[in-house]
Parts: structure tokens; C-alpha cells; sequence
């Protein structure tokens, strides 16, 4: 599947618009709900990290230091890959799917049009743009944990602040965008893979969506361990 | 012209097609019929190339298509138009791009061009009220209608429809068989079409190929089908006493 991907372009007249449709059903369609979740998820941290912090020996700063550290190494690069499994890649395999029942996919086949490249490659190129939701996230989750951590009364907004730039490692942003992008290739393949070879009708494109969230899920956790344990484990 | 030659095609150890071989005229509507289930739609799916035949040959005007290179049969399948049975237009496309599309992609015409191409395309089919609308907003007899616009856009050799008229009112479907006999003269491309409907069969059947278990039972045109002593043929064709009656009618005379 992945070398039909690459081999037989599409004209670039053609693939250029198929790629700002896919940029605009993945990526922008995206970022209200990216942006709601990381906002609140990031309120939340501060605030249970606050709670937690009952020892007076304990210094507050430590609240934005934990919201920064949750917020960039896991919650916005790998739970947000998880929640975007289930609503670009349901997306993704549906879309695909509904086309290869009603006979769209053979239609594009029997014209002589690379059908996997048509359909795939646009959402590969589109996701290469899926980092930007992630640091979108990342900004989102650390404002909603500093809003909630001041505004809430649990911490001042200079210790807050203290906290999110203390003990800064510039190479935890490369690791996180890092598995970003592979998370990105994922959420553009898997669904792809189990819309474009789904059998049957719709119930068995539901079948399929659901699958394909349970298996894309369940490769970024996978990814998530293996590429911590190589990229920081070492 | 389409030659096909011992076509053997097998699914999960069951033979769907037992070597069938037929030539499918130019300039003429070949009709291929038969019960659900005796290999029509694999026979139709192996001449596109969707399904790999086990073994024998499918001759487009001579190219086997078999022993192409991939970017031949790429090339090959541009000459190709195809008018399935659901229409198969795309669903996040006005009327005008899906019929734009095979232009689109194959052509370096400029735009101007393509509109022109379109709009006569789409006026050939009787719909020139209808370029902005979505598949979803227009009936099923204008979705084939808007479909075999696409197919003939390209100026296509080889023409191939899956159950034109299936879902389709009798007026509607007269219409539809018409316009594809019309079309296959005025353009003088070889058309193969799949169908189990009867009145398809007196009405457009030039050559008509008759398949029973995977297997060639008859062949022959719309005038032999009424004097045939095959058993077979005219179980299927004359199971309705209307067409019963026609054939009584037409032998009589």
C-alpha cells in the first residue's frame, strides 16, 4: 500500500487542491476541539497538581512546572494523537470507506487514476501540518493551566511563570514534535488502510471506523513507549 | 473491439467464469445477460481490470491486456468509460466537476476548454440545469444520466455499464438505453453492457452474449434471440408471459 501511495502522481494542478481540502477537513476542522480539551485539560493538571501539594515545603512554582512538563511531553502530543485517532481517523475511514462501497474507488481504478495516491497522499502531506495543531495544544494546555492555577487562587501568576521556565531542556520540544509527526504518518495511514480495504456496506463502514480508532490508538501508545524509551531512555 | 479469449476466473476455490471466450463489436451495444449469479458482473469487473483472470486473454484492438506494462494499462484505461450500477459519482463534487474530472486529469486542457467540453456533454445527456448540484440533490435517472456524461467525456474507445437501468422507472430507462445506443453509434466505440432487464434486451441488444453458470450458453443478436431453441435462453428471457407472448407475436409474423 505504501509504495502504490508514492509511485504514479496525480497532476499537481489536481493534488493541490485535494491537499487544501484535506489541510481544511484535518487540520483546521480540528483545532476548535483541539483547542476547548488542551485549554480545560491544562486548567485541570494545574489545578490537581495544587491540590496535591500539601506539604507548606513544597514550593508553588512547581504547579507550572508540572503543568509545562504534562502538557508538552504527553498530554499535547499523545492524548491529543489519541483523541484525533478517533476524530480524524473515524473521519478518514469513513470518507474512504463510503467510497469504496458506493464503487467511487473503482470508478477512479477503472479511469486509469492511482486511487491510493489520490485518496492517501494529499492527507499524508496534510498531516505533515498536524505539529502546529500540537503547539497550538501545548500553548493552549499551559494558558488554561496558569488561568486556572491564578485565577483559582492556588498560585501566583509569577510563581506560575517561575515554574513553567524553570528547569527548561529545549530537546523535550524536539522529542515531543518529534513523535508528533510519526503519530501524523499513523493517523494518516491507519484509517486509510481500513477504509480502502473494507468489504461490504454500511454497517461494515462503521465496523471499520471503529476498528481503525482502536488499532491507530492503540499504535500510538505503542509508538509513544518505544520512541520515549529511545529518544529520552537512553 | 474487444476479443476475450478462454476466460477462467476462480473465488475462494469456487469457478465463477469456466473459459468463456466472445468478441464485443465496435459500433455496437453488446449486451451480456444472464441469472444473478452466473458471472456477469466478474466478466464486466475482468474486462476493467478490477479482477485478475486465472488464465486467458482480454484484447483491447489487438493490445492483450494482460502482458501491458502498468503504465500501459494505465493509458489504456483512460480509453475506458465506465457507467456503474450506483452511478458511482462523487459525492464531494458538483455535476459539472465530477464530469470535468477525467478532463481534468488526463487532459492539459485549459478551462475554458473543459467547460466547453462539459457543457456539451451534459447537454447531449438532456441536463443542462443541473452543473452546480450535488449528486445528493438530483434523481437517480439524472445521477446515470451525469454519469455517462463523465464516461463519454473523454472521448472513450470502450464503453462498459453495469445494470444502467437498475432502480430506474420504465420511461427513465428507455431514456438511458437510447442515449448509450445513440451515443455508441455517433461516437463508434465498442459498449458492453451488463443487464438483466428485458427490455434493455429488445430494445438496444445488438449482440447479445447469454451466460448461465460461468459458462457461454448462447450467443447471438436481438432478432436470433426471438427464434432460438436454447432452453436456457428462453427460460430466462421469455419467463414472463408479456415476453412470452411477444415472442408468439414476432414468430407468428
Amino acid at each position: 500500500m505504501l509504495r502504490e501511495i508514492f509511485i504514479k502522481q496525480t497532476k499537481w494542478s489536481v493534488m493541490k487542491k485535494l491537499i487544501f481540502k484535506e489541510i481544511d477537513d484535518l487540520i483546521i476542522d480540528s483545532l476548535g476541539i483541539v483547542a476547548f480539551i488542551s485549554f480545560f485539560v491544562g486548567g485541570v493538571v494545574a489545578i490537581q497538581t495544587a491540590l496535591n501539594l500539601t506539604n507548606p515545603l513544597i514550593p508553588k512554582y512547581l504547579i507550572g512546572f508540572a503543568t509545562r512538563q504534562s502538557v508538552i511531553l504527553e498530554f499535547a502530543p499523545t492524548f491529543i494523537s489519541v483523541i484525533m485517532a478517533g476524530k480524524m481517523g473515524s473521519f478518514i475511514t469513513s470518507s474512504i470507506g463510503t467510497m469504496r462501497v458506493t464503487e467511487q474507488i473503482d470508478a477512479l481504478e477503472v479511469m486509469g487514476v492511482n486511487s491510493l495516491n489520490y485518496l492517501v497522499f494529499p492527507k499524508i502531506i496534510a498531516l505533515l501540518l498536524y505539529p502546529f495543531v500540537i503547539g497550538i495544544s501545548m500553548f493552549l494546555g499551559i494558558l488554561g493551566g496558569w488561568m486556572a492555577g491564578v485565577y483559582g487562587g492556588f498560585t501566583s501568576s509569577a510563581e506560575f511563570i517561575n515554574g513553567a521556565q524553570m528547569d527548561f531542556i529545549p530537546f523535550h520540544i524536539v522529542y515531543a514534535f518529534l513523535k508528533t509527526l510519526i503519530f501524523a504518518m499513523l493517523l494518516a495511514t491507519i484509517p486509510s488502510f481500513h477504509g480502502y480495504y473494507m468489504k461490504g456496506g454500511a454497517l461494515e463502514v462503521g465496523k471499520a471506523s471503529t476498528v481503525s480508532f482502536v488499532w491507530t490508538s492503540v499504535s500510538i501508545i505503542l509508538f509513544n513507549y518505544i520512541l520515549t524509551q529511545l529518544l529520552l531512555g537512553a | 473491439m474487444i476479443e476475450i479469449k478462454n476466460i477462467e476466473k476462480s473465488f475462494g476455490g469456487t469457478k465463477i467464469l469456466k473459459g468463456i471466450s466472445t468478441v464485443f463489436e465496435t459500433g455496437k451495444t453488446n449486451l451480456i445477460i444472464g441469472q444473478s449469479g452466473s458471472g456477469k458482473t466478474v466478466l464486466l469487473k475482468s474486462l476493467l481490470g478490477i479482477h485478475t483472470p486465472e488464465s486467458g486473454k482480454i484484447c483491447f484492438d489487438g493490445r492483450v491486456y494482460s502482458e501491458l506494462e502498468p503504465d500501459e494499462k494505465r493509458e489504456l484505461r483512460t480509453e475506458i468509460g465506465m457507467v456503474f450500477q450506483g452511478s458511482a459519482l462523487f459525492d464531494s463534487m458538483t455535476v459539472e466537476e465530477n464530469v470535468a474530472f477525467p478532463l481534468k486529469m488526463f487532459t492539459n486542457d485549459n478551462k475554458a476548454k473543459i467547460k466547453e467540453r462539459v457543457d456539451f456533454v451534459l447537454e447531449r445527456v438532456a441536463l443542462t440545469d443541473a452543473h452546480s448540484k450535488l449528486p445528493s440533490q438530483i434523481s437517480g435517472g439524472m445521477q446515470k444520466r451525469v454519469a455517462i456524461a463523465r464516461a463519454i467525456v473523454n472521448k472513450p474507445k470502450y464503453l462498459f455499464c453495469d445494470e444502467p437501468n437498475s432502480g430506474l422507472d420504465p420511461n427513465t430507462a428507455i431514456l438511458i438505453d437510447n442515449l448509450i445506443k445513440e451515443i455508441t453509434e455517433e461516437y463508434d466505440i465498442t459498449t458492453v453492457i451488463n443487464t438483466h432487464d428485458m427490455n434493455s434486451v429488445m430494445e438496444i441488444g445488438e449482440r447479445i452474449l447469454f451466460l448461465k453458470d460461468g459458462l457461454k450458453a448462447w450467443e447471438g443478436t436481438k432478432e436470433e434471440i426471438f427464434r432460438t431453441d436454447n432452453q436456457a435462453v428462453v427460460d430466462f428471457v421469455y419467463s414472463s408471459n408479456l415476453f412470452k407472448k411477444v415472442r408468439e407475436a414476432y414468430l407468428k409474423d
